[in-house]
């Protein structure tokens, strides 16, 4: 196991020792979960003993979502069985779960925004007299909830008005309320700094003394040589081995995680870096999640943006192409000046939007496809196009030519590999993995100068994404200009020529290829003084 | 090409399937309209012995061409996700506009074209300020296409009866009533060949042209419609602007037929046009539909309160019978959407 700045202090009371060796709480047997058009969880086996922590690893999308929800009670499997303390169980809902002392503390929050802090925490389980809440009780509950964890919030509080961390904080204790026999952490760090993980740590080894199995799901090295007992890696939905901590390096993890040697996913990117693409001066956004920050893209290379999730990287990308508030600075593309708040010409002032920023060459593909990327009830060809309508090679007067349409839309799609390739189906039909290669192909019917991705690989298999990254350097020595808006850091430092690094809403570091290594980047992630 | 291997294959498994499934499957593929069109002719044919007659057909056709059209006005609202509970007052106005301004304008004597058409542009033209006003509400201030057609009712019609003071407006030029509401032209009614007409336009509109296909993606997912570069406010806009037009039309046609502008005609629109749409499988969420399933949703209407008038049944309970269809279309078609996902296409 490489060990990173991050190893453990000494001063950490947590004591991950050995977990003992007695039967399992949880023991999953051949456990399958089917969705409509895929097999999310292929005949799994899994267990967790008492007092050990369980890392499942594998990339977005290999099943370990599937695999935790079904032991929480979200989603039933298809077929396999469940056994608690040995006994085989049918977990019906979330609530029969934790009655049956499974809880769970996902990725995805799920509190209600309106609500404050003691409300969300209780929600589903208040305490009651009668048909009345025990106020006075629940509130001293909470306090002594959030005490015990050591997190600094209010009961009184409102969701809304806090920040993503602070989620987080309320949906760990949550699932601490109660005292469970198996916890399953689906990426508690991924929002905390580095203090809040500490605290978490300290947590989950006291859990572990009092014979609690911990499942827990993380993308980070460091921590599954800090806490793991034992790592469970999936691959496509299938179980593909669990191995003990002592033989577990990152090396094998990686291999065993992936099929392939890491050369084998990133393709080497010729960098051609020639003129200024785009070239943001000063930005400030609206709620400062950016501030003054600048950075440039030029034709012909792959530029990052790396940080935690929450830093702004992913909004300066959105300013750019126009669907974010700007407060100031300067954006040019192309050497046109698009806006400049310093300016008195009143042509700089005008809000970008996506419309002019497509016409100029400009695409952002956005991080989150559901929500933004694709009309899910509509067939791939509709959505590929949908940009791209305007154009002459779609519409003639307004009158859509449907014909080249399916050309246009079935050539671009053999291209990327759609699986099935039937562009007529409806994009909620495909898998993660392919509804990422039709939100991409959104983008390659247009003549486009830089491409912005955000996130591209977010849920998406091997396969896929071997793919989308040989699109990304094809893309580039086309001459094209690639903005690569990433969380996953393996992807900036294998891809990239040259990445800024953002803090709270600040670029903090501007690293070059020879520069970008994992220690390196990450030093920039945090706050500094704990650095 | 593929449409043509999955219906092989849909044919291998059905000679392999059981009958139930294969109902089952016919019922995923086809939706619940078929279903309730077939029930309503087998029903009132068997109840009654005028109502698979040339006659009676003839006259639900003619009967059905004015919430063909307000459905097919609500289905281009209902693909953008909106909603549009005016299309009752925006009757009332038109009929009203149009019949004042026609008596207003007309000297009694002589054909009165001038005045047919002066006053049909003022009624379209108020028709259009309504549905403009509209999309400008729920485009650019985002009031919700609930709250902000349900307050233009309010407006509309107690504009409408304030200028009428509540009465009938009679006196139109016969040439209107004797065109528009009871002329022929080649055999066939005129309302039924406008709405004939108007079928196919918007059927274009709708599927092949890019402001259609628009629609469908703004409902489907705005934001990412926004992000592919659509002008959603301005698309929204002319979407309620649009509808507003073809409501005017079937509203001009009823004036015609009543030969007097009221201003309480209407009022069952907007809820029989959503149940057209919604029985045709046009989802209230926006997105999904089809044009010629809204058309069909309307004329299972008109035959349903057509056998139901034969049957004598009085029209209180017809109302009853109509929210009842409704609420089953819904049912039905949620069980439809579970099928679906078990049956695994």
């Amino acid at each position: 196991m490489s060990t990173t700045n991050y190893s453990p202090r000494t001063s950490n009371p947590a004591d991950f020792g050995k977990s003992s060796s007695d039967e399992p709480i949880l023991r999953l047997e051949n456990v399958s979960k089917q969705y409509p058009g895929t097999l999310a969880v292929d005949n799994m086996n899994f267990d967790v003993k008492p007092g050990e922590v369980h890392i499942l690893f594998g990339e977005n999308g290999a099943g370990k979502s599937t695999l935790i929800q079904m032991v929480a009670g979200v989603h039933k499997p298809t077929s396999g069985k469940i056994f608690l303390k040995g006994q085989q169980v049918e977990i019906n809902s979330v609530h029969h779960a934790r009655d049956l002392g499974v809880s769970a503390v996902f990725q995805e929050f799920s509190l209600i925004p309106q609500l404050t802090v003691e409300e969300n925490l209780f929600l589903g389980s208040e305490e009651c007299n009668g048909p009345f809440l025990k106020k006075v009780e629940l509130h001293r509950l909470a306090k002594e909830t959030l005490d015990r964890l050591g997190f600094p919030l209010k009961p009184d509080d409102k969701v809304q008005n806090l920040s993503r961390a602070e989620h987080q904080m309320i949906e760990i204790a949550k699932a601490f309320r109660t005292k469970p026999n198996i916890m399953i952490l689906d990426e508690p760090t991924a929002s905390l700094t580095e203090r809040e993980t500490d605290q978490l740590f300290e947590l989950v080894a006291s859990l572990k003394k009092d014979g609690i199995g911990i499942i827990y799901i993380t993308h980070r090295m460091k921590e599954i040589a800090r806490i793991g007992d034992r790592v469970t890696i999936l691959r496509d939905g299938k179980f593909i081995a669990t191995v003990d901590m002592e033989e577990a390096t990152e090396e094998r993890l990686v291999e065993l995680m992936t099929g392939r040697v890491v050369d084998q996913i990133f393709p080497e990117i010729k960098n051609q870096a020639a003129e200024n693409l785009l070239e943001i001066d000063g930005l400030t956004l609206k709620g400062h999640v950016v501030n003054n920050s600048s950075i440039n893209v030029r034709a012909g290379e792959v530029v990052g943006i790396a940080g935690l999730v929450g830093c702004g990287k992913s909004e300066i990308g959105r300013a750019a192409f126009g669907i974010e508030d700007i407060l100031g600075g300067k954006i040019t593309f192309c050497g046109e000046t698009l806006y400049d708040s310093n300016s008195s010409d009143n042509n700089t002032q005008k809000k970008l939007s996506p419309r002019k920023m497509l016409d100029r060459g400009l695409y952002y593909v956005p991080s989150d496809r559901r929500v933004e990327g694709l009309v899910m009830n509509q067939s791939v060809r509709h959505n590929v196009s949908l940009p791209s309508l305007s154009l002459s090679k779609f519409t003639s007067k307004s009158f859509l030519r449907r014909k080249n349409e399916k050309s246009i839309v079935q050539d671009i799609s053999e291209r990327l590999e759609l699986a099935p390739l039937d562009i007529d189906r409806k994009a909620e039909s495909f898998s993660g993995g392919n509804q990422q290669k039709a939100l991409i192909g959104k983008a390659l019917v247009r003549d486009v100068k830089l491409f912005i991705f955000d996130e591209p690989t977010v849920g998406v298999d091997v396969g896929a994404r071997v793919l989308i990254y040989r699109f990304i350097r094809d893309l580039c020595e086309a001459g094209a200009g690639v903005l690569l808006i990433s969380s996953d850091l393996p992807e900036i430092l294998h891809l990239t020529h040259r990445s800024y690094v953002m803090y709270r809403g600040q670029v903090r570091a501007h690293l070059q290829q020879g520069e970008l290594d994992e220690q390196n980047v990450l030093s920039y992630f945090f706050e500094e003084e704990s650095a | 090409m593929n449409t043509k291997t999955t219906a092989l294959e849909a044919q291998n498994e059905k000679n392999t399937l059981s009958p139930s499934d294969m109902m089952k499957r016919a019922f995923v593929r086809a939706g619940v309209l078929p279903w309730f069109l077939l029930i309503a002719v087998l029903i009132f044919t068997f109840a009654t012995d005028n109502f698979l007659t040339e006659g009676n057909l003839f006259s639900v056709s003619r009967q059905s061409t004015y919430l063909i059209l307000v459905a097919m006005a609500q289905m281009i609202v209902l693909l953008t996700a909106g909603l549009d509970l005016s299309v009752g007052v925006m009757f009332a106005m038109t009929s009203v506009i149009s019949s004042m301004v026609m008596v207003n304008v007309w000297s009694g004597e002589g054909s009165g074209w001038g005045a047919i058409g002066l006053g049909c542009l003022a009624g379209l033209g108020c028709n259009l300020l309504i549905g403009g006003l509209n999309g400008i509400g729920i485009a650019y201030f985002r009031v919700p296409p609930f709250v902000m057609t349900l307050a233009m009712s309010s407006i509309v019609f107690g504009l409408a009866l304030t200028i009428t003071g509540g009465t009938p407006v009679y006196g139109m030029p016969d040439a209107f009533a004797e065109t528009f509401g009871y002329g022929e032209l080649f055999g066939f009614p005129i309302p039924v060949l406008v709405t004939l007409i108007a079928i196919v336009i918007v059927y274009i509109f709708v599927n092949r042209t890019k402001m259609g296909r628009y629609l469908y993606a703004i409902g489907g997912n705005i934001k990412a419609a926004e992000l592919s570069g659509i002008n959603t406010k301005l698309t929204l806009f002319w979407a309620y602007v649009i509808s507003s037009f073809i409501t005017g039309i079937a509203a001009l046609m009823l004036t015609a037929r009543l030969e007097s502008g009221e201003s309480n005609i209407g009022a069952d629109y907007p809820l029989l046009s959503i149940a057209a749409c919604t029985i045709g499988g046009i989802s209230l969420f926006g997105g999904v539909g089809r044009l010629p399933s809204a058309v069909l949703g309307a004329i299972f209407i008109i035959l349903v309160q057509n056998g139901m008038n034969l049957l004598r049944v009085n029209s209180y309970l017809q109302m009853v019978v109509i929210g009842i269809l409704l609420i089953l279309a819904i049912v039905a078609d949620n069980y439809r959407q579970k099928l679906m996902l078990t049956l695994k296409d």
